[in-house]
C-alpha cells in the first residue's frame, strides 16, 4: 500500500489519537500518560508510533521489520485484541527512515515477538484507556459503566449510546505516550490472541500480487551488475570494455577501487556486459585452506580475544582431576550459509544533490533486517550526511540472518551515485552462494567427569570461532561495495563473545564453564585507515542462532557421550540435572509424542534405526524445547534419511499457534538440512560452492545444497501455552535442538558417533569402518 | 532503432507481441521486465531451484534457461499471475491458503505451477487419482520427471506444500 503522508503529518492531523513508544525496552519506562493538545510528547526517545484514525482505523510506525516470518500478524494480533478491533483494521508502516524514527536496532535474534508484542499491547491499552476516557466524558457515565466491542464503546447494556472511535475523538489531536503500568486485557478473557488467524500477507503471495524486494521497480530505473574480483583479497589491475558497446543497452562501466560494475538499460544487457568485461585482477594473500580446519581455528596465533561465560560454577579443573571417570570429545561445524532462494536485491536512486525539499539525496530499496544500521553506512559510502539517506525496507526472500541484502544495496548506491540514476542490482545465485557474509565455522572441546555414582562432576566447554557479527552498524567497511573502495571493518575485538550463544548449559552441574576464543578472518596494519585488508578466513557474520546452532549441538551430543559413559538412559540423564518446572515439562511431553518409553523405531529393509533426543533453553533463559530424531541409516551407502522428529516447545504465551507451529516446523526443516548436507566449500581464493546442484551449465563447480522434498522429516510439534507469561521468541531457538537429537539416533542406530557436521555419507562409512575394524 | 527480433505469444492467455535485442535472452527477463509480471522470479539462473517455472503449451518450462529463440510462435504461457485472483482463486491458491503453505513464499511460484504443471500433466495422460503424498514429493524433488527438475524452498515449508498441492488435487482431478 503506498502511503504518501509522512509521520509527522499523520501523527499530527486532526481527528487523530497517537500513542508514541519506544521498542527500546528501558525507555517504555517511567512516563506517565498525559494528554496534549499538540506537540510532541514528553521528553523521551520514540521510535514507533500506534494511530488511530477517524475510521476506527490503526496504524503501526515501526522502525523493525517482518522478514517473512509472518510475525507482523501476530503482532496485528497483539493490537487488534486490546483495542477491540479485528485485524483486518490494522496496517503496518515499517522500516521507513523517513516515516518512521530513531531506531537502532535490527530484527533479528529471534526476538520480534518477545521484545515487540509486550510494548505494543501497552501501546494499544493505553490508547484504549484514553478511549474509554473520552467516551465516559462524553457519555456522561464511570469507566466501569461502559462496555468495548468491535470497535465501539458504548454505556453497557445501552447499545443505542455506542460510539466508534473515530466519534469519540472528533476533530481533536491527542498525543499520548505510552504508559508501562495501564491495565491490560486478562488473557482469560482474549479473543484473538491466541487463535490461528491466517497470515495477512500470504494470499496476494500465492497470486503473484505481493511485491518482493526482487519485483520492485521504480521509473527510469537502469539494471547494474557487480564484477567480483577474482578472489576474497584479490585488487583491481586493469580492464578491457571493448566488447561492451556492442551490446545493445549497455551504459556505463564504473570502477571505484576494487570494486567494478556494469549497468544497461536492459537486464539482460546487464547481465551480458557484466560477463563481457574482460578485468585483470592480482591475486592477494591465500585463504586459510579449508583442509586446516578446524585445526587453524585453535591456533593461539589466530586468536584474538579470549572470554569466558557468566554461567558458570564452581572449579572444573579440580573436579576433572578428582573424577572417577573422565571424557572428552571435539567437535566442529563448517562455514555455513544463508541460502535464501531469491538472491540479494537492492536498489537505489542517487541525486547530484539533495531534494531542496526533503533533503534525501540518495532513496535504497533493500531486504535489510535494520534500515538505520544501513541507512548510516551507506551515509559513509556515498560520502554524503546519514540524513540525506533514506533507506526503505521491502521484503524479501527469508533471510534467516545477515545475508546479501545489505551488500545488493550498496552496490546499487554506487552504481546510481556513477551513473546519477536509479540502479537496480539483483544479484546472480553465485554472487549470493559467493559472497553472501556466512555463518562461522566453530570447533569445539567438551571434557567432563564421573563421579564413582556417574553422578557429572564437571563440564567443559571450549569454542573457537570468528565473529558472527557483521552487520552494517552504521559502517561502510561491514559492507562489501565499501570494503571494495577500500574502507576497512571494525578493529577486531570490538564485539564480545558473538559465538556464545547456548555455549553454557543449564544443567545442575556442581562444576562447569565456557570459554570463548574469537578467532581473527582479518587483519589490518596495526591503527591503519585505509586498505589492505587481508582475509584469513571468508567473510562472516550472523547466521539463525548464531553460535547456538554449534554449541547446541556439541552441548547435546557431549551430554549423550556422557550419559552413555555412565550407562543411564539419556533421557533419565538430563531429567536428573533439570529443575525448572517448565523445563521438565517440555522433556516430558517430548518424550511422551516421541514414545521415549517404547522400543526403538522399526528399521526399514536393509537400514540401522534409532532414536536420539535433545534440550536446550534459547540463550539460557528463554524459550524451552525438547526434540527427539528418529532415522534410519544405511550401512551400505552411509546415507541418514531422518524419518521423523518431534518437538516440545514453551514459548510463553502463545499469540498465534498456527503461526507458532509454521516456524518450528521450519526450524527442524531448515535444521535437518544444516546437520545433514550442508557446508561451504572454497579454495585459496573464495567459495567454490557457487550452485545448488552439479550442472551441465558449470561442469565441475562445487554445490552447495539444501534438504529435498523427499528428504524432509514427518514433524510433530506440541505446543504448551503459558497464556498468564510474556510471550518469548520462536524464530531460532528449535534450529539449535536438530543436530545433536539426529547425531544421537545416529549412535543409538549404528553405535557411531558423528563430531563433525554435516553428516555426510562419507563421514558415515569412514566412522562404520572405524567402529568395525 | 527497433529491437531485430519479434515475438508473437500468448501470455495468460493475452496476445502479446515483445522484441528483443538478442534472442538468446532467457524468456524469464522478458516477462518480468517488458511485461511486468511479478509470479516467475529469479533464483538462479540455472534451472535448479524452480523460480522461474511457467508453463509453455501445458509443459513445465524454467524459464530463466528458456532462449527466446526457442519459442515457437504463438506459444501459450502461463504464469502464477495469470491463474486466479482474490476473489476467484485457483484450487492450488485456495489450498495453498488454507495449508499457510509458505513462509516467505518466494518459492510459492515455483510449489504452485510446479504443482500445476504436475497435476494436468497427470490428468491428461489419463491418471486421475490424486497423487499421494511419496508421488508429490518424488516431484518437487526431481525423482519422477525428465529433465530432474528440482523445487527448493528454504523456509522449511515442505509438509505444507505437499498437503496443499494435494487437497488441491482433490478438487482438480475429479
Amino acid at each position: 500500500m503506498a502511503r504518501t503522508m509522512s509521520r509527522r503529518q499523520f501523527v499530527s492531523r486532526a481527528g487523530t489519537l497517537a500513542v508514541a513508544f519506544s521498542f527500546a525496552p528501558a525507555l517504555t519506562r517511567g512516563f506517565p500518560v498525559e494528554v496534549k493538545a499538540a506537540g510532541r510528547p514528553a521528553d523521551m526517545a520514540i521510535d514507533s508510533w500506534l494511530v488511530i484514525g477517524p475510521d476506527n482505523s490503526v496504524t503501526i510506525y515501526s522502525g523493525k521489520v517482518d522478514l517473512g516470518t509472518g510475525v507482523q500478524t501476530a503482532l496485528t494480533q497483539i493490537v487488534a485484541e486490546e483495542l477491540y478491533l479485528t485485524i483486518d483494521q490494522i496496517s503496518f508502516v515499517q522500516g521507513d527512515t523517513s516515516q518512521t524514527s530513531g531506531d537502532r536496532g535490527y530484527t533479528a535474534g529471534s526476538q520480534t515477538i518477545q521484545t515487540e508484542g509486550p510494548t505494543l499491547r501497552i501501546a494499544a491499552a493505553t490508547a484504549f484507556q484514553a478511549l474509554l476516557g473520552l467516551a465516559s466524558q462524553q457519555l456522561g457515565v464511570p469507566v466501569e459503566k461502559l462496555t468495548a466491542q468491535n470497535g465501539q464503546i458504548a454505556i453497557t447494556n445501552n447499545p443505542d449510546s455506542a460510539c466508534t472511535y473515530g466519534k469519540l475523538i472528533g476533530h481533536q489531536q491527542i498525543q499520548l505516550s505510552s504508559d508501562p503500568n495501564v491495565a491490560v486485557k486478562d488473557p482469560a478473557a482474549h479473543t484473538v490472541v491466541g487463535q490461528s488467524l491466517p497470515r495477512v500477507d500470504l494470499p496476494d503471495k500465492f497470486m503473484a500480487k505481493f511485491p518482493f524486494m526482487q519485483d520492485l521497480t521504480i521509473h527510469g530505473m537502469l539494471h547494474g551488475r557487480v564484477v567480483r574480483p577474482t578472489g576474497r583479497n584479490a585488487t583491481f589491475v586493469s580492464l578491457d570494455d571493448s566488447a561492451l558497446s556492442a551490446i545493445p543497452g549497455f551504459v556505463q562501466v564504473v570502477q571505484q577501487g576494487n570494486f567494478v560494475g556494469v549497468v544497461a538499460t536492459d537486464e539482460w544487457a546487464a547481465i551480458q556486459a557484466a560477463k563481457a568485461l574482460m578485468v585483470n585482477w592480482q591475486q592477494g594473500a591465500p585463504l586459510i585452506a579449508e583442509a586446516d580446519l578446524p585445526q587453524t581455528l585453535r591456533d593461539p596465533a589466530n586468536i584474538y580475544q579470549t572470554a569466558a561465560a557468566e554461567i558458570a560454577a564452581g572449579n572444573v579443573d579440580d573436579a576433572l582431576s578428582g573424577a572417577s571417570t573422565t571424557l572428552e570429545a571435539e567437535y566442529f561445524t563448517p562455514f555455513q550459509m544463508h541460502a535464501s532462494i531469491g538472491p540479494s536485491c537492492g536498489l537505489a536512486d542517487v541525486r547530484h544533490k539533495p531534494d531542496p525539499i526533503t533533503g534525501i539525496q540518495a532513496t535504497v530499496w533493500s531486504g535489510t533486517q535494520g534500515v538505520y544500521p544501513l541507512q548510516g553506512a551507506i551515509a559513509e559510502l556515498l560520502g554524503i550526511p546519514t540524513a540525506a539517506v533514506r533507506v526503505i525496507y521491502v521484503e524479501a526472500a527469508g533471510c534467516y540472518g545477515h545475508n546479501g541484502a545489505d551488500d545488493a544495496a550498496a552496490d546499487a548506491a554506487l552504481l546510481s551515485q556513477a551513473v546519477g540514476k536509479p540502479v537496480r542490482v539483483q544479484w546472480m545465485r553465485q554472487d549470493e552462494h559467493g559472497w553472501e557474509p556466512l555463518g562461522p565455522p566453530m570447533a569445539h572441546t567438551l571434557r567432563g567427569g564421573l563421579d564413582s555414582h556417574s553422578r557429572v562432576v564437571a563440564w567443559d566447554h571450549t569454542v573457537w570461532t570468528p565473529s558472527h557479527s557483521g552487520r552494517p552498524s552504521g559502517d561502510q567497511g561491514n559492507l562489501l561495495a565499501g570494503q571494495a573502495i577500500g574502507a576497512l571493518p571494525p578493529a577486531l575485538g570490538s564485539q564480545a563473545r558473538t559465538g556464545g550463544r547456548n555455549q553454557p548449559v543449564n544443567y545442575g552441574f556442581a562444576n562447569k564453564q565456557q570459554i570463548e576464543y574469537s578467532v581473527a578472518n582479518y587483519a589490518m596494519a596495526a591503527g591503519a585507515t585505509t586498505s589492505p585488508l587481508i582475509y584469513s578466513y571468508l567473510r562472516t557474520s550472523s547466521l539463525r542462532s548464531l553460535g547456538g546452532f554449534s554449541n547446541s549441538f556439541a552441548n547435546e551430543s557431549f551430554m549423550d557421550e556422557l550419559a552413555i559413559k555412565a550407562d543411564i538412559d539419556p533421557f533419565v540423564f538430563r531429567m536428573s540435572y533439570l529443575s525448572d518446572a517448565r523445563a521438565l515439562a517440555v522433556m516430558q511431553a517430548m518424550a511422551d509424542q516421541a514414545g521415549l518409553s517404547g522400543s526403538k523405531p522399526p528399521a526399514q529393509s536393509g537400514m540401522l534405526s534409532g532414536r536420539g533426543i535433545s534440550y536446550l533453553q534459547y540463550e539460557n533463559n528463554l524459550a524451552y524445547v525438547a526434540a527427539a530424531a528418529e532415522v534410519q541409516v544405511n550401512p551400505t551407502t552411509g546415507a541418514v534419511q531422518v524419518t521423523r522428529v518431534v518437538v516440545a516447545h514453551d514459548c510463553g504465551q502463545i499469540i498465534n499457534p498456527d503461526g507458532l507451529m509454521h516456524q518450528i516446523e521450519g526450524n527442524i526443516i531448515q535444521g535437518v538440512s544444516r546437520t545433514l548436507k550442508e557446508q561451504v566449500t572454497f579454495d585459496e581464493h573464495g567459495v567454490t560452492s557457487v550452485l545448488w546442484a552439479p550442472n551441465t551449465f558449470f561442469p565441475g563447480t562445487p554445490h552447495y545444497s539444501i534438504l529435498n522434498f523427499t528428504e524432509v522429516p514427518t514433524v510433530e510439534v506440541v505446543l504448551i501455552d503459558q497464556p498468564t507469561l510474556d510471550p518469548l521468541g520462536a524464530g531460532e531457538p528449535t534450529i539449535e535442538a536438530v543436530p545433536a537429537a539426529i547425531g544421537n539416533a545416529i549412535y543409538n542406530a549404528a553405535g557411531i558417533r558423528l563430531r563433525t557436521i554435516p553428516f555426510t555419507p562419507d563421514r558415515v562409512l569412514a566412522a562404520l569402518a572405524n567402529h568395525t575394524s | 532503432m527497433a529491437k531485430p527480433h519479434k515475438h508473437t505469444l500468448s501470455v495468460n492467455g493475452t496476445k502479446q507481441v515483445v522484441f528483443v535485442d538478442d534472442d538468446t535472452e532467457p524468456l524469464l527477463y522478458v516477462l518480468r521486465n517488458q511485461l511486468g509480471l511479478k509470479g516467475p522470479k529469479f533464483g538462479c539462473g540455472v534451472a535448479q531451484c524452480g523460480c522461474c517455472t511457467v508453463l509453455i503449451d501445458g509443459v513445465i518450462t524454467r524459464s530463466c534457461v528458456t532462449k527466446m529463440s526457442a519459442l515457437a510462435d504463438g506459444a501459450e504461457i502461463t504464469t502464477l499471475d495469470g491463474l486466479g485472483s482474490a476473489e476467484q482463486p485457483h484450487p492450488l491458491q485456495q489450498a495453498f491458503i488454507e495449508e499457510q503453505a509458505g513462509q516467505c513464499a518466494y518459492c510459492s511460484n515455483a510449489m504452485i505451477m510446479g504443482a500445476l504443471g504436475f497435476l494436468e500433466g497427470r490428468a491428461n495422460a489419463g491418471n486421475r487419482a490424486v497423487p499421494s503424498e511419496d508421488e508429490i514429493k518424488q516431484f518437487l524433488s526431481g525423482q519422477s520427471t525428465t529433465p530432474p527438475f528440482v523445487y527448493l524452498c528454504r523456509c522449511g515449508s515442505h509438509p505444507r506444500i505437499v498437503r496443499a498441492i494435494q487437497h488441491a488435487a482433490q478438487g482438480m482431478v475429479h
